[in-house]
């Protein structure tokens, strides 16, 4: 019989050589005659052990990292197929501690299986959901996804039923499910990961989310940085359709739902749910004035469901085992699992998929194995640009929405990016502000002066200009872009510079070099 | 700046015409122009304007709201560096000097011999390997000042 071997196309692992590792392999393959099939994966999120391969042997997937392409014919040699032992091995993939000590529900599959095959996704519980969707009323999907307890995962963290359910009382001929995939934060790429590693799960989340509140057309907005993502989800859909499960007459059931993906263009602030409305309208990402709601007045005027990828992809799972095996993860009204996203100066960089409820400290040491360059880690960033630096002193802060929000910081889409004790936290704040000024959408004047106005006081702060005074006016703009902002952009931009000063004052009295 | 030559005007009518019926068409076509010329030519803009039935201005608008179009043609490839924060912590700005210093350019210019044109990102959704960059598409990890010469010794033999 013919071995399986899984080499990774996400777009990490080919960053790091896994597309000559898949050649070499092919090649060695093919030159030695040998009965083995190479099916391209998504990756299992460990990313200093990439590129991962792994072979399906009588004791499951044994693997096999990080490799190199000139790794190729030794590891053949040691016997690669049957498992052997060789230098590089790292033993059954799952109990590898990183994997085994996760609580992988909207990740199962991702790494697993072959994204494009609609065979491989089924076999691996896909298409549960929705089957059971089908054979509920529209009001039984909602109340199934407000008990799971499920909240968005794109930041703003709203109950994700909820919403569904203000959609589903709408009034209108047309309604639709706006995927947002514009993942812009630093230190996340779980929507990226979920959507090549198992883009089928997405398409099904919106599917439900279409019979759920009555919509039969979804967009999905894609960043432009993701080119990988973007090939991953054509295939994926045209898959779908091909199997009836997504387009007309779904799976004989007389619904209909298709998808769409569309691009953005570069812009953060496309990431904001109303600018990424006006963006899929072809419009310059101006932020709306809310209300109304894009509940109610959305996409094209019509009632639209917005949600992130995590969101929609974790609702297979609630529809298929059921809202109280979902909410029996997770602390307080932080239900579930969240794929939380190690990132930047770690040693184990990678996703982390746990119940809410790990700490901040655990994450950092236990899976990331501290800094990757062997130096204590200062600060961490949590919730992507607009997130606050947290010290060491607050590592043992819980991971959870209430949590974070009670030390002043926030969760957002769950990226940790780590920075060790050489970073300069007048310098980040000095980048907040910047990339607030260059992002901005132009809308707020607090927002689009403020955050020029920020750069120059901190540049005064660092040069020792009027210290003093300076740091009182930026504390007053923080202030004023907190409370004149219409949307996070501006009004967040002062929780990074702010939590940089609480913590780290001594950063903006430096000494002058 | 040039004009548009007989064989740009024909792709930007045959992109326009692709997509102008879709809903909000107006982003698709702005990428098919730049995908397929490279960048969207100022003179494109009316094209597009009367194809869409959308005024000038409001073309104009939306092209210099977006980071991603740009307004002049690139070199041969594109380099983007992620200056985002993860990649800041593993030394992304020593890795932007370095580039600049190497291709003799500053960001948002193209080298002398048309080779390469530096762009900045903002993430690349590989902070776990950073600091990261994109050449044409072809994204890349945990990229040194001596990994960078790398690429660009291997990208400069490419068409
Ligand atoms: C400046 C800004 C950028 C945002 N970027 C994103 C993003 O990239 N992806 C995302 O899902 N949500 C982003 N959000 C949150 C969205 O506005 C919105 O809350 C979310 O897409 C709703 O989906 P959810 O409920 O499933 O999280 C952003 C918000 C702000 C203010
Ligand atoms: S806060 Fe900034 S980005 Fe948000 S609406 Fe105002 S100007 Fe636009
Ligand atoms: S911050 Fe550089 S890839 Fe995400």
């Amino acid at each position: 019989m013919s071995v399986t071997i899984y080499v990774p196309r996400d777009a990490s692992a080919l960053s790091l050589g896994a597309e000559s590792v898949a050649q070499a392999l092919a090649r060695e393959i093919e030159k030695r005659r040998l009965d083995a099939t190479i099916v391209r994966n998504g990756s299992r999120g460990m990313f200093w052990l990439e590129p991962l391969v792994e072979v399906e042997t009588g004791e499951g997937r044994i693997a096999y990292g990080p490799v190199k392409a000139s790794d190729v014919p030794g590891l053949l040699d040691a016997g690669l197929l049957q498992g052997g032992a060789h230098a590089l091995r790292l033993g059954p993939t799952e109990e590898i501690p990183y994997l085994r000590n996760q609580q992988r529900l909207t990740f199962a599959r991702v790494g697993v299986i072959d994204p494009t095959s609609v065979a491989s996704y089924v076999a691996h519980g896909g298409f549960q959901g929705l089957r059971n969707a089908l054979s509920m009323t529209p009001e039984q999907i909602v109340q199934a996804v407000i008990d799971s307890g499920l909240r968005g995962r794109g930041g703003a963290a709203f109950p994700t039923g909820i919403k569904w359910k203000t959609v589903l009382e709408q009034k209108a001929t047309q309604k639709y499910i706006a995927c947002n995939a514009d993942e812009g934060d630093s230190g996340t790429f779980s929507d990226r990961m979920l959507m090549e590693g198992d883009p089928l799960s997405l398409i099904e989340g919106m599917t439900i989310a279409g019979l759920a509140v009555g919509a039969t057309q979804g967009y999905i907005y894609l960043r432009v940085e993701y080119p990988h993502a973007h090939r991953a989800l054509k295939e994926a859909i045209a898959a779908a359709r091909e199997a009836r499960y997504l387009g007309r007459d779904i799976l004989g059931s007389g619904r209909h739902f298709d998808i769409e993906v569309r691009l953005g263009a570069g812009a953060y602030v496309c990431g904001e749910e109303t600018s990424m409305l006006e963006s899929l309208e072809g419009r310059r990402g101006e932020v709306r004035v809310r209300p109304p709601l894009p509940a109610v007045k959305g996409l094209f005027g019509q009632p639209t469901v917005v949600n992130n990828v995590v969101t929609l992809g974790t609702v297979p799972t609630i529809l298929h085992k059921g809202a109280k095996f979902y909410q029996d993860f997770g602390v307080g009204r932080s239900r579930g699992t969240l794929p939380i996203q190690l990132a930047g100066n770690i040693r184990r960089g990678g996703l982390v998929e746990r119940a809410f409820g790990v700490t901040l400290r655990e994450l950092l040491y236990d899976y990331g194995g501290g800094s990757a360059t062997g130096r204590p880690i200062r600060a961490v960033q949590v919730g992507g640009p607009l997130g606050a630096y947290i010290p060491e002193s607050q590592f043992d802060v819980k991971v959870d929405y209430e949590a974070l929000a009670e030390i002043g910081a926030l969760l957002g889409h769950g990226g940790i990016v780590a920075f060790d004790d050489t970073v300069n936290m007048a310098r980040m704040a000095r980048y907040a502000m910047e990339f607030c000024a260059l992002e901005s959408c132009g809308k707020c004047t607090p927002c689009r002066i403020g955050s020029t106005r920020g750069v120059e006081v901190i540049d005064r702060i660092i040069a020792g200009r009027e210290r003093e005074r300076n740091l009182r006016q930026l504390e007053k703009l923080c202030e004023t872009m907190l409370h004149g902002s219409l949307c996070g952009l501006g009004g967040m931009t002062p929780y990074p510079v702010q939590s940089a000063m609480r913590h780290f004052p001594e950063d903006f009295r430096a000494p002058v070099k | 700046m040039k004009a548009l030559d007989p064989t740009q005007r024909e792709t930007v009518n045959r992109i326009i015409a692709q997509h102008k019926d879709r809903p909000g068409p107006l982003l698709e076509v702005l990428h098919g122009v730049q995908d397929a010329l490279g960048y969207v030519p100022a003179d494109a803009v009316p094209l597009i304007a009367d194809g869409l039935n959308l005024s000038r201005a409001e073309v104009h608008g939306v092209v210099t709201f977006y980071h991603h179009f740009r307004h002049a043609p690139p070199g041969r490839h594109v380099v983007q560096l992620c200056r985002a924060e993860a990649c800041q912590s593993m030394g992304a700005e020593g890795l932007a000097a370095h580039a600049k210093k190497r291709l003799g350019v500053d960001f948002h210019q193209t080298t002398a011999d048309g080779k390469f044109t530096l762009e900045p990102v903002f993430c690349l959704g590989n902070c776990a390997c950073s600091p990261a960059a994109m050449i044409d598409g072809e994204l890349y990890g945990r990229v040194t000042p001596e990994r960078f010469d790398e690429l660009v010794k291997e990208w400069e033999g490419r068409p």
